[in-house]
C-alpha cells in the first residue's frame, strides 16, 4: 500500500520534470529555428548591393537597403541622443529623492507601464500631437516616437543601477561635505556607469526592431534621403512592406533585412551582457 | 576650490558662501532631475488626452455602444469595435493558454532541475528570445509556421478536437494556416520569454530554508514546486502572466503578419479575423476624417485595456516584492 504511494509520487514527480525539461527543448528550439530560418532566407539576399543601393521599384530586379540601413540609423541616433539625459536625469532623481515622495513613486509605476505599453499607440499619439499638427511624416517624428519607448528603459536600469551603489559610499562623499549634486554625478553615477551603459544598450537594442510606432510617424521612403524633416525609409517599415509584398525580390530583401536587424539587436543584447558582467565583477 | 582648505583660512564668510552656493546647486539639482522624471508622467497624460480628443467624433457618435458594435463599414461610415476586440481578446487567451505552463515549464527547470553551470547560459537564451524584434516574429508566422500549420496542425487538430460536440466548430472551416489560432500560437511564443523570465525571478525569492524543509521532509521536486514555491510565489507568478497578458494585447506586427486582417466574426478559430492593434495597422494609413477618429476610439480602448491589465500586473508583483521582505 504505502509503496503505491510512494510510486505515483515518484511517476508524478517525473512527468512534471519531464514535461518543464521538453518545455526549456522547445524554447531553445524555437529560438534555433528562428536564428536557422533566418541566416539561411537572410544570407542569399546579403550582398554588397544590399548595403550600397537603395529600394528597388515594386517588380524590378536587384536593389538594396541603403536608405532604409541610413534611416533606421539616423533615427535611432536621434533617439539615443534625446533619450540618453532625460531617462538618466530621470533615473537620477528616482533613486536619489524617490525614497521619500508620492510623486517618484507613481513615475516609478507610470515607467513600468510604459515599458511595456502597446507600441502602436505610441504611434498614434505621435501622429496625433506631431505629423497631424505639422501636414507631413517625418524622421523627427519617428525619433520622438521611438523616445517614448526608450526612455523608460533607460530610466528603469538606472535607477536600478544606481540603487546597487552601495549606501557607504554615498556617505563618505556627503561626509567630506559634498553636496548632493556632487554625489550624485561624481560619485554613484559614476560607481553605476557600466549599469547605466548596459541600459542605454538594452534601450538602443529594444528600438532597433520596433515597426509599429514608425508606421505612420516616419513613415516610409523609396528613396535615399538624410532630410529628417521628411518621411524616412527605416529598416523595420521596409521589411513589413516588403515580407507583406507579392514580389519575389521585395520577399527576399526582406529576409536580408530581417537577419540585419536581428544581428544587429541580438549583438547589442549580448555586449549589454558581457559589459555588465565584466564591470560588475571587476 | 577645496572647502575645508578655505574654510580654515577664513573661517565664516567663505564657508557660509559655499554652503550657500551648494544650497543653490543642490535645489537646481533636484528640480531638475524632478522635472526629467515628471516627463514621463506627462507623456501618458499627453497619451490619454490626444487619444481622446481625436477618437472624441466617433466617441460622441456611437458611445458605448462602440464597444459592442459589430459593423466596420468604411464607405457608410458604420463602425464597431466588437469583431477588434474580439479578435484581440480571444488571441490573447489562446497565447496564454499555451504560453503559461510552458513558462511555467521552463522557469521549473532553471530554478529547480537545472545543472548550475548551464543556469546562466540558458537564462540568456530565453532572454535572447524575448529579444527578438515582433517582425521576426511575424515573419518567421507568415513565411514558415502558417504553410506548416496548415498542412500539419490544421488537419490534425480538425481531426481529433473538431470532432467532439460543443468544441468542434471552433476548428471548422478552411485551412490556409493564417487566421485566429494561428495567431495566438505565435503570440505564445512571444509572451513565453518574458513570463518566464518573471517566474524565474519570483522563483528564486523562495528562501532556502522553506525549500529544504520540504525537501528533508521526503518530497519530490514536484512536490516542493507545487506545495511550497507556488503558493509562496502565486501574487509574482500572477503578476507575470499579465504583464505577459499585457504584452499579447497590444502586441502589433508579430500578429498582423498572420491573423488574416478580415473584419468578419467567425465561429472558427481557424479563420481569418483581426486584432485592435492590427487594424490600426492595416489601416490608419489610409483613412481619413471619421474613419480616423474611429482608429483613434480603437487605439484609445487598447491603451485603456492593456494599462488596466499592467496596472493589475505591476500592483501583484509589488506585493510579492514586499512579501520577500517580511516573510523571510
Amino acid at each position: 500500500m504505502d509503496l503505491k504511494i510512494y510510486k505515483r509520487r515518484q511517476l508524478t514527480n517525473r512527468i512534471g520534470l519531464t514535461l518543464s525539461m521538453s518545455a526549456m527543448g522547445l524554447g531553445l528550439f524555437v529560438l534555433l529555428w528562428i536564428l536557422f530560418v533566418l541566416l539561411s532566407n537572410g544570407l542569399a539576399a546579403l550582398d554588397w548591393a544590399m548595403f550600397t543601393q537603395s529600394t528597388p521599384a515594386p517588380g524590378s530586379e536587384g536593389g538594396g537597403l541603403a536608405n532604409a540601413i541610413v534611416g533606421s540609423l539616423m533615427m535611432v541616433l536621434v533617439t539615443a541622443f534625446v533619450s540618453t539625459p532625460i531617462g538618466i536625469f530621470a533615473g537620477v532623481y528616482l533613486a536619489e529623492y524617490g525614497d521619500q515622495s508620492k510623486t517618484a513613486e507613481l513615475t516609478r509605476f507610470v515607467t513600468d507601464i510604459m515599458l511595456s505599453a502597446p507600441s502602436i499607440v505610441l504611434g498614434l499619439f505621435v501622429y496625433a500631437v506631431l505629423v497631424a499638427q505639422v501636414q507631413h511624416f517625418s524622421g523627427w517624428a519617428g525619433s520622438l516616437a521611438l523616445s517614448l519607448i526608450a526612455v523608460p528603459v533607460v530610466v528603469r536600469t538606472t535607477e536600478n543601477m544606481l540603487r546597487l551603489v552601495p549606501g557607504s559610499l554615498r556617505e563618505a562623499a556627503f561626509a567630506l561635505g559634498a553636496p548632493r549634486w556632487k554625489v550624485s554625478t561624481f560619485i554613484t553615477l559614476r560607481a553605476a556607469k557600466s549599469g547605466v551603459m548596459t541600459g542605454l544598450l538594452l534601450a538602443l537594442a529594444r528600438i532597433s526592431g520596433e515597426t509599429a510606432p514608425l508606421l505612420f510617424t516616419a513613415l516610409n521612403n523609396q528613396f535615399f534621403s538624410t532630410n529628417m524633416n521628411a518621411p524616412m525609409a527605416n529598416l523595420p517599415v521596409v521589411i513589413f512592406q516588403f515580407a507583406m509584398s507579392p514580389y519575389d525580390n521585395w520577399v527576399r530583401l526582406a529576409w536580408g533585412g530581417a537577419l540585419l536587424i536581428t544581428l544587429t539587436v541580438l549583438i547589442l543584447n549580448i555586449l549589454a551582457r558581457v559589459f555588465f558582467r565584466e564591470k560588475a565583477q571587476g | 576650490m577645496d572647502p575645508i582648505a578655505q574654510a580654515s583660512h577664513a573661517p565664516d564668510h567663505n564657508m557660509l558662501s559655499v554652503v550657500k552656493r551648494q544650497r543653490i546647486q543642490d535645489f537646481f539639482f533636484h528640480k531638475i532631475t524632478l522635472s526629467f522624471s515628471l516627463l514621463v508622467l506627462f507623456a501618458l497624460m499627453g497619451i490619454i488626452i490626444s487619444l481622446l480628443i481625436n477618437a472624441w467624433p466617433a466617441l460622441a457618435k456611437f458611445g458605448f455602444q462602440f464597444i459592442w458594435r459589430v459593423e466596420w463599414d468604411i464607405v457608410n461610415n458604420e463602425f464597431g469595435a466588437a469583431i477588434a476586440i474580439f479578435g484581440t481578446l480571444v488571441s490573447a487567451l489562446i497565447a496564454l493558454l499555451i504560453a503559461v505552463p510552458l513558462s511555467f515549464g521552463i522557469a521549473l527547470f532553471l530554478t529547480e532541475t537545472c545543472p548550475t553551470s548551464l543556469r546562466r547560459p540558458l537564462g540568456t537564451a530565453i532572454e535572447l528570445l524575448a529579444a527578438v524584434p515582433s517582425i521576426i516574429y511575424g515573419m518567421f508566422g507568415l513565411f514558415i509556421f502558417a504553410p506548416l500549420f496548415a498542412e500539419y496542425g490544421q488537419p490534425a487538430l480538425q481531426s481529433t478536437l473538431g470532432q467532439m460536440p460543443i468544441i468542434g466548430s471552433l476548428f471548422g472551416g478552411a485551412m490556409n494556416g493564417v487566421g485566429i489560432l494561428a495567431a495566438g500560437i505565435v503570440l505564445a511564443f512571444m509572451i513565453v520569454p518574458f513570463i518566464a523570465a518573471v517566474m524565474r525571478d519570483v522563483f528564486e525569492i523562495v528562501p532556502p530554508i522553506l525549500r529544504e524543509s520540504a525537501y528533508g521532509l521526503g518530497c519530490t521536486t514536484w512536490e516542493v514546486v507545487r506545495s511550497i514555491v507556488l503558493p509562496y510565489t502565486q501574487k509574482g507568478v500572477i503578476g507575470g502572466v499579465m504583464l505577459g497578458l499585457g504584452r499579447a494585447l497590444g502586441e502589433t506586427m508579430a500578429v498582423t503578419f498572420v491573423i488574416g486582417n478580415s473584419q468578419r466574426l467567425s465561429a472558427s478559430l481557424f479563420s481569418p479575423g483581426t486584432t485592435i492593434a492590427s487594424t490600426l495597422a492595416n489601416e490608419f494609413g489610409e483613412a481619413a476624417d471619421f474613419h480616423l477618429s474611429t482608429l483613434f476610439a480603437l487605439g484609445f480602448l487598447l491603451f485603456v485595456i492593456t494599462f488596466i491589465v499592467l496596472s493589475a500586473a505591476k500592483i501583484m508583483l509589488i506585493r510579492a516584492e514586499k512579501a520577500k521582505g517580511t516573510k523571510t
